[in-house]
């Protein structure tokens, strides 16, 4: 199974920085946004975004985490899967600007799950859409606002993204795929 | 998981992981919303042989706020007055469409009868069997002991260095049975309090030490004190001469509670005799856990059915 990297480091790094301008762009400043990542990476990458527009704004987002094992729809199909932490900021969700972070953006159905999670916990104003890669082949009407890196890929492949925090090393790759 | 029996078939691992879930579905208890889709369209039935209050009402609000439909069963005013046998009552819980069983029943052993036995292939989760084990009642002690001990830290961590003295009638209790191996497996040393009368043949095999006197024994540290209900309904025999001298010698009163160390808690797994193991300026104190106790309960019977309900079925074994 050839494995090639699609993403290194330093493009990681610029597609956040880039992320991190167009949030701020598109809610013209950091004032009621609140990140929310979804575990285990997206939670990593809600908080670097947090830093980065604290950084470009001068005031720094709040980002928590958003944990939707609960809410997918495939709880009865394959292991038992174990919930994270959902730790959810100070001020809370509502009437906020949440914007949800996720390493890959594939089928949608982890973001409807997200959906229904959010609203168990507030009414946010809006909710937005923030991944590091979207690889297509969506089975919901889902779509990202924010999105790092377009990676068309075959449903045979796998993408891995590997980050710092959680995994000691970081960069995207793509795997498999003759079969395609 | 397929069942949950006893405690001695978990390992540390397992035990951890329980508590783990448990903390997530403790958090859900704090929202505005207490309540979660994941078992939506599964059905949980209570099966109580026995009387019951907290831990019936908790497994109910447990499946409820897990989104699972709930059906409660009670021995009294059922067909098992007319004499309906286990195996045919557990049957027409099959056939209803049962996908876990929790079940509080006289006999010990009865959990793993149903379990075992093939009559049905729902998960069977024990709450409560004769004077044998209560695993969700230790998993609830350990998880308060955790939460107490570790506060916001407490997630991934054991009970190693902890030491649980657990007083009184520890020969009916069920819940010291299950304390004894959950608590030691989690790396907690734990210390029998009784007098020779309410322990039980065997207990040397047990993974804890023993003492016959509740103030030499509270004279060395303890981190719980953990006192068990005299449980006067199964007391056929003299187990001692009157409560007020059991009060007296195994009793956590005033003076006795006056005397524990800064931080140790005091536990009790309720029905609480006030006047005769604890006495009210204990059960009421703000060591005591009692009604945390109660409230973690939920949470920790929420992590149990999740485990057992989500995922795959697996085989029968």
């Amino acid at each position: 199974m050839p494995e090639r990297t699609v993403l290194q480091q330093a493009d990681i790094a610029r597609a956040l920085t880039r992320i991190s301008h167009e949030i701020l762009e598109s809610n013209r400043g950091a004032d009621g946004l609140v990140l929310l990542g979804i575990p285990t990476r997206g939670v990593v990458l809600a908080r670097r975004i947090a830093a980065l527009t604290g950084e470009f704004s001068g005031s720094a987002i709040p980002a928590g985490s958003l944990d939707v094992t609960m809410y997918r729809d495939d709880l009865s199909r394959g292991r038992v899967r174990t919930p994270s932490p959902t730790e959810i900021p100070p001020g809370g969700i509502d009437g906020a600007v949440v914007v949800l972070v996720d390493d890959v953006l594939y089928s949608g159905r982890t973001i409807r799950a997200a959906l229904d999670a959010l609203g168990d916990i507030g009414r946010p104003r809006a909710v937005r859409l923030a991944t590091l890669v979207d690889r297509g082949h969506r089975e919901l009407p889902i779509r990202p606002d924010f999105v790092g890196k377009n990676l068309p890929s075959s449903q045979h492949e796998r993408i891995n993204v590997r980050l710092t925090e959680t995994d000691g090393a970081e960069f995207v790759s793509i795997e498999g795929g003759e079969a395609a | 998981m397929r069942h949950l029996l006893s405690t001695r078939d978990l390992t540390r691992d397992d035990a951890v992981a329980i508590l783990d879930v448990a903390e997530d579905m403790a958090d859900v208890s704090t929202r505005e919303i207490k309540k979660l889709p994941a078992l939506r369209g599964k059905t949980v039935v209570n099966l109580f042989f026995e009387d019951s209050t907290r831990t019936r009402i908790s497994f109910e609000a447990a499946a409820k706020r897990l989104s699972a439909d709930v059906i409660n069963f009670a021995a009294k005013g059922s067909s098992v007055s007319k004499g309906e046998s286990l195996k045919d009552t557990a049957q027409t819980l099959a056939a209803i469409g049962a996908d876990a069983v929790v079940v509080r029943h006289g006999a010990s052993g009865a959990p793993q009868v149903l379990a075992t036995s093939g009559w049905i292939d729902a998960g069977v989760v024990n709450a409560g069997d004769g004077t044998h084990e209560h695993p969700t009642q230790a998993l609830l002690d350990a998880f308060t002991i955790r939460r107490r001990f570790f506060g916001t830290d407490a997630r991934g961590r054991d009970l190693a260095g902890l030491s649980v003295v657990i007083v009184g009638d520890v020969i009916h209790s069920r819940v010291a049975r299950s304390n004894a191996w959950l608590l030691t497996t989690l790396g907690a040393s734990v210390r029998l309090v009784a007098p020779p009368t309410l322990l039980p043949v065997g207990v040397n095999t047990w993974p804890v030490t023993v003492d016959y006197s509740l103030d030499d024994s509270l004279a060395k540290p303890a981190d719980v004190v953990m006192m068990l209900r005299v449980q006067g309904e199964r007391m056929n025999a003299a187990f001692f001469p009157n409560a007020r001298e059991y009060s007296r010698l195994w009793g956590l009163d005033d003076a006795r509670l006056a005397g524990l160390g800064e931080g140790t808690i005091v536990m009790h797994p309720g029905p609480m005799n006030r006047g005769l193991e604890i006495s009210s300026g204990a059960a009421d104190s703000a060591r005591s856990t009692v009604l945390e106790q109660v409230s973690n309960g939920v949470s920790v019977r929420m992590a149990v059915l999740y485990l057992l309900l989500s995922g795959e079925r697996e085989d029968l074994a």
